[in-house]
């Protein structure tokens, strides 16, 4: 993207907060693959991964049924070994009440709730609103919102962040992961730009999110490194500490402890907990699940072993 | 000025692709009359694991093919050899066979793809059938693909065993890892070069060179791999049907006593396909 074919509040807000360096983030991010994580480490993280799990499921043939097998798999991923629960459920907001019939209260398992006119976001703001209010009200712990992209993209920041903390006061109780949809955001240096755009708005314990998982392109380590440096960046300036949720495209476990060592390096211990990272993710459980039963038998696993993996072969 | 020397990397074809190991290891093969004559990969089990992997995305798509394209294929896996027939003598020749050893192991070869290209739109008759039953229903036998099967092959005789033990168990839809040869992988490294212009799609054949004694514990464990097909001493059967036990895989061994054995009709029947294929009993009401 050619630089000059950004309108000017954005490229302001670039030149306040930092440029990213675009070819050093992506050589940061090939060493994580390098990582030798065996045996005892490697169990550990897989257990992690799993209680970081956003167990989604976004689509529009979703069903009560769907969903309360859905919460079921959340609550016990496997039958045997001690497999956790994972962090939460994420539905459309229709499907908030079924998920809250499905888990009952203390279950350990969030509901989270897509809101917001997801996945495109253009809706107008009192509709998305009360969407927000509409979803809490039926028992979301969380919502996952959309920004509006294409006001930021056009240089409308402050509507942006407008938009986000009127979003942040609908909630209420409700924690609010901030989706940027960095597919649609171009480049590292506007990703980077939106992150501190929603950070600095947003409260303890809320979070930042990758993508919705509906366009093209998903989370990849190079924009959840981004997204971590902004957060670190942020905590370190205000205290704040903000959470992250990569979503869409991690299906592999091996790829989850990828993100994991990014964390890690990039954030520290603290951020290696659900309260602060989540994977947004629905086919990723079953392989984190079958690398678990590998590692407990020694013996590599079929995915017909594991619920949901329908093919047979 | 002397020409530099081009030598072959030897790779083996898994997934549509010549890969190396994972490991990155290799080890030194030599001809029949010790001079060196190249490294070749030694996988690993994760190299094990890789090609289960891109076998079973391969199997639905090949399980679904008609029977009638299944045999073209197979058959023009046979075309490949043959036209490469020379080359795979010479290769035999220079691991130690007799030249007229080696030309009737690779024109045996070609047949027994021939045979069982025939057997591709024809075995279903056979293994079939209509059973007779004391109600007003049609009662179907019908056979179905195993899926994924692993495949160890014999030492000697290195392309026939293989290509013996192969063939029955793609004919009907499976896809196969085949451990080659260990004493002499690099006829099993060649015919990967000919699956690859076969028409055959990637990943139904997976070729991995290696170690038996490293590898055949994973073949035998892997919960994916739903039977094996091997050539093996009585030490490795027991290993493998103590493995096998666990995930309740099928195994089967073809025990011939000498090399020249696979030649014959003893080294191909119709039964090798049965040994792989579900068989899957339907009732249907008789319409009024």
């Amino acid at each position: 993207m050619v630089v000059n074919a950004q309108p000017a509040a954005l490229r302001r807000l670039i030149d306040e907060v930092g440029n990213v360096d675009q070819v050093g983030v992506e050589e940061r991010v090939a060493k994580y693959a390098t990582r030798s994580i065996k045996k005892t480490a490697k169990v550990w993280g897989l257990r992690t991964a799993v209680s970081m799990v956003d167990l989604t499921t976004l689509e529009g043939k979703d069903t009560p049924g769907k969903v309360a097998s859905l919460c079921a798999k959340a609550r016990r991923p496997h039958d045997t070994g001690d497999i956790p629960a994972v962090a939460a459920v994420c539905v459309y907001p229709s499907m908030v009440r079924h998920a809250r019939r499905a888990l009952g209260e203390g279950s350990g398992v969030r509901i989270a709730s897509v809101a917001t006119a997801f996945p495109s976001g253009q809706a107008p703001l009192r509709t998305r609103l009360a969407e927000v209010r509409a979803a809490v009200e039926e028992g979301a712990d969380e919502i996952d919102m959309v920004i509006n992209r294409g006001a930021f993209l056009a240089g409308e920041l402050g509507r942006v962040q407008d938009e986000i903390s009127a979003v942040v006061e609908a909630c209420g109780p409700a924690a609010l992961k901030v989706i940027l949809e960095v597919s649609e955001l171009e480049a590292y240096d506007s990703i980077r730009a939106a992150s501190f755009l929603a950070l600095r708005v947003i409260r303890e314990g809320d979070f930042i999110k990758t993508s919705t998982g509906k366009t093209g392109l998903n989370a990849t380590l190079g924009n959840n490194q981004v997204m971590l440096e902004a957060i670190r960046d942020h905590y370190l300036a205000t205290g704040v500490a903000a959470g992250m949720k990569p979503a869409g495209g991690i299906r592999t476990a091996k790829q989850a402890l990828q993100f994991l060592i990014a964390v890690k390096e990039t954030l520290g211990d603290a951020w290696l907990d659900n309260t602060r990272y989540r994977f947004g993710a629905s086919a990723l459980l079953n392989d984190l699940v079958r690398q678990l039963e590998k590692e407990r038998t020694g013996a590599y696993q079929a995915p017909f072993y594991f619920s949901e993996a329908a093919e047979s072969y | 000025m002397p020409r530099l020397t081009v030598t072959k990397t030897p790779k083996p074809y898994v997934g549509g692709a010549f890969i190396r190991s994972e490991s990155g290891r290799v080890f030194p093969v030599h001809d029949a009359r010790g001079a060196f004559f190249a490294h070749v990969p030694q996988c690993s089990r994760k190299d094990l694991r890789n090609a289960v992997e891109v076998a079973a995305k391969a199997g639905p798509g090949w399980a679904r093919r008609t029977a009638y394209n299944r045999g073209q294929i197979l058959y023009r896996l046979g075309e490949m050899l043959e036209a490469r027939r020379a080359e795979m003598i010479d290769t035999l020749a220079r691991f130690g066979a007799a030249r007229a050893a080696a030309t009737r192991e690779v024109d045996a070869a070609t047949d027994r793809l021939v045979h069982y290209a025939g057997w591709a739109d024809k075995y279903e008759q056979v293994l079939g059938n209509v059973n007779p039953v004391a109600s007003p229903h049609f009662n179907f036998t019908v056979t179905e693909p195993m899926g994924v099967v692993g495949v160890i092959a014999p030492d000697a005789p290195a392309l026939l065993g293989l290509i013996s033990l192969v063939a029955p168990v793609i004919v009907s839809g499976n896809t196969v890892i085949v451990l080659a040869s260990e004493k002499t992988p690099y006829p099993a490294v060649l015919l990967g070069e000919m699956l690859a212009t076969s028409d055959l799609p990637g990943g139904v054949v997976n070729l991995l060179t290696g170690f038996r004694r490293e590898l055949l514990p994973t073949f035998a464990t892997h919960a994916h791999l739903r039977a094996i097909s091997a050539a093996a001493s009585a030490d490795e059967r027991q290993a493998l049907r103590l493995g096998a036990a666990e995930s309740v895989k099928r195994v089967r061994f073809t025990e011939l006593a000498s090399p020249a054995d696979w030649l014959g009709a003893g080294g191909q029947s119709v039964h090798a396909i049965r040994d792989f294929v579900e068989f899957k009993t339907i009732w249907h009401p008789v319409g009024a």
